[in-house]
């Protein structure tokens, strides 16, 4: 740029945080336990669950919890995530159309 | 300069340019010897021994700020220096705060046979402490630096008030310093402090930065752009950033009483609370002018709230940006546009507004496309989205007073938009044929099918207002009329063979078929008023408007909000 000094420092935008880094659950090497399935709201993803809830259940023999979001729109609420996470050991969320 | 007397000055310690300190104020009868001064005059060696038998002679300071290339200063130091001579062996310390260049001081001093200490005050610390604004400046102090008198400029009757107010607090007679002879003029004003200069200027401004700005310092090597530092960091949107230096935020920051530090919101996705600091960072960056600030702070402030739902408005595939829309008196005190072009290019306020909102919530949200944003197309408006209301064209009443504001307030509007759309009318001469336009027009957001889903603003340029305003109409017969032509009977509004989109009976509440006699009950676009903005906006000529459709209306998606601006 060549332009005097004091352009050379600049203040940094962002938030600052240092990201925390997250390790994915340990993956487990039978699907055995509880199954959750969580439909975000978008249409037809209750077809979608419906039919994974009967393969889960007449192949697998595996225990399902359905959830549902209230709106597709915004973040699952923190009471349903824990709930999910207490209660299951699986989850599959379908996202849509 | 602010000092009155009674008034306490503030300290310092300058040296001269021999390299010695002067503290100011400097301890009685420690600095100067003047009582002892072997050239003491007469009357003041008298006045010396009687107060010498009990304690030590009273201290005064004399301060005189100047520098070299002024014409007033030229006048006043070499009438300072006789004042010097006369008053020094009673005690008076007068010392020159040189605004000037050492050498230029240096040089000045020798030509005026300057008899006083001069320091070097060159980087300008101490005159921006003082808030001098002109030299010369003077200001007479006590032992414990409170002021007992100061003035600016050349005022003959100022200078002979303070030394006799010197002479006064000495004990001595006031000595003749200026005669007939002299031509010294009553009155000379004197020249900016070079505090003003533009370099001064900035060198203090990024001194004061480094005790103000809390934000982490990034240093640009020499041989690199700060411009392209920003892309390669990934902190722009695609275009090329103002770099935020520390002057350029501190000048930012001048145009709002709030405190740097003060948290504005908690900005979505990544829930970050962002201060008033960084939204100036950002705002620089966009390249707005300090006065837009408490617009950029009221957009961040009203995007972060609930109802607002920027998380999803970001997150969605669909495809909103937060448009905001400028009523009330800033509109014209920054110099927005809401005439020729409101909605398009070319001016500041407008583009660089729109654009410092996205980039905080880019850089301090976390939202960034192909990331959180997870934007299938996305449209221009994502860069800047911002324009004022034309309300000098509005004969209705203007939106922020329709959303419950006083008229001379100043708001911003936020609304989760798709890109305007164009309607034209030029044969209507009527409002229901204009609005028969404009409601099928409008009958088309998000999806001709969909009904109740969405909300939009009809963006009314003028020539079409008149139009409404020549048969009597309101934005209620607008909305009316609106409502009545979009309608259509729910059969059609159903997905089918033909168009599998449509109204999903489960939303209407029927958990199989609609029944029959649901049929051709006739449902408009939008669910209520709410959801049918309208605003104008646009140049006198032209039989436009303007549709900019929303995204999932009422609370399960995003709610339009209003805040008040505030101004200091």
């Amino acid at each position: 740029m060549g332009s005097a000094g004091v352009d050379r420092i600049v203040l940094d935008p962002t938030d600052e945080r240092v990201p925390i880094r997250r390790v994915p659950a340990p993956r487990r090497a039978a699907l055995r336990g509880v199954v959750g399935l969580l439909d975000i709201r978008k249409p037809r993803g209750d077809v979608f669950l419906d039919r994974l809830e009967r393969h889960l259940q007449e192949r697998a023999g595996v225990e399902v919890l359905r959830y549902t979001k209230p709106t597709f729109t915004r973040p699952a609420p923190i009471d349903l995530r824990r709930e999910i996470a207490t209660k299951c050991d699986f989850v599959i969320e379908a996202l849509a159309d | 300069m602010q000092l009155h007397p009674g008034q306490t000055a503030p300290a310092f310690a300058l040296c001269d340019l021999a390299g010695l300190p002067h503290p100011f104020p400097a301890a009685a009868g420690a600095a100067g010897g003047a009582a002892a001064s072997p050239d003491a005059g007469p009357a003041a060696a008298a006045s010396a021994e009687t107060v010498a038998a009990t304690a030590p002679p009273p201290a005064l300071d004399l301060l005189v700020f100047w520098k070299h290339n002024c014409a007033t200063c030229e006048l006043a130091l070499p009438l300072v220096a006789r004042l010097d001579r006369a008053l020094a062996a009673a005690g008076l310390r007068v010392r020159g705060v040189a605004q000037s260049a050492p050498a230029d001081t240096t040089a000045f001093a020798a030509r005026h046979g300057l008899s006083f200490a001069q320091l070097d005050d060159s980087a300008c610390l101490v005159s921006a402490d003082y808030a001098i604004e002109v030299v010369p400046t003077f200001v007479l102090a006590d032992a414990s630096g409170t002021v007992l008198a100061a003035f600016e400029g050349w005022v003959r009757a100022d200078f002979d008030a303070l030394v006799a107010r010197a002479a006064e607090h000495l004990g001595v007679p006031t000595p003749a310093l200026v005669a007939p002879a002299d031509g010294v003029p009553d009155f000379r004003p004197g020249c900016g402090s070079r505090t003003f200069d533009p370099d001064v200027a900035r060198a203090l401004e990024e001194r004061r930065a480094r005790t103000v700005l809390r934000a982490r310092r990034i240093e640009v090597g020499d041989l690199d752009d700060a411009i392209e530092l920003f892309f390669a960091k990934g902190l722009t949107d695609g275009l090329p950033i103002v770099p935020p230096t520390e002057g350029r935020v501190m000048r930012m920051l001048a145009a709002t009483g709030r405190h740097p530090q003060e948290v504005v919101a908690v900005v979505p996705p990544n829930l970050v609370p962002v201060t008033v600091e960084k939204v100036a960072i950002n705002a620089v960056m966009a390249g707005c002018k300090p006065e837009y600030l408490p617009v950029v702070l009221a957009s961040v402030e009203a995007a972060c709230e609930e109802r607002f739902n920027l998380h999803g408005v970001v997150a969605t595939t669909y495809f909103p940006a937060p448009l905001i829309i400028v009523n009330g008196p800033v509109r014209n005190r920054i110099g927005m546009n809401a005439g020729h072009n409101a909605l398009g290019q070319g001016n500041r306020a407008n583009a660089t507004i729109g654009r410092a909102l996205p980039l905080v919530i880019r850089n301090v949200g976390g939202g960034r496309p192909g990331e959180i944003d997870k934007c299938t197309l996305g449209h221009p408006g994502k860069y800047t989205y911002c324009f004022a209301e034309n309300e000098e064209a509005n004969p209705w009443q203007p939106l922020h007073v329709e959303r419950g504001f006083r008229v001379e307030d100043s708001t911003v509007t936020l609304f989760a938009a798709e890109a305007p759309r164009a309607v034209m009318d030029q044969a209507s001469r009527s409002a229901r044929s204009l609005c028969e336009s404009l409601g099928r027009a409008i009958a088309s957001v998000m999806h001709p099918k969909l009904h109740g889903f969405v909300d939009a603003i009809l963006v009314l340029a003028p020539e079409h207002v008149q139009k409404c305003v020549a048969d009597g109409w309101g934005k209620a017969e607008i909305r009316r009329a609106i409502q009545e032509v979009t309608a259509r009977p729910l059969r059609e509004l159903l997905p089918d063979e033909r168009c599998a989109e449509g109204i999903p009976p489960k939303v209407l509440g029927f958990a199989g078929e609609v029944p029959a006699a649901m049929l051709d009950v006739p449902i408009p676009k939008f669910r209520s008023d709410e959801q049918l903005t309208i605003v104008v906006a646009g140049s006198d000529a032209g039989m436009f408007s303007a549709i900019i459709g929303g995204w999932v209306a009422g609370e399960l998606g995003s709610q339009m909000v209003t805040r008040k601006i505030a101004e200091r």
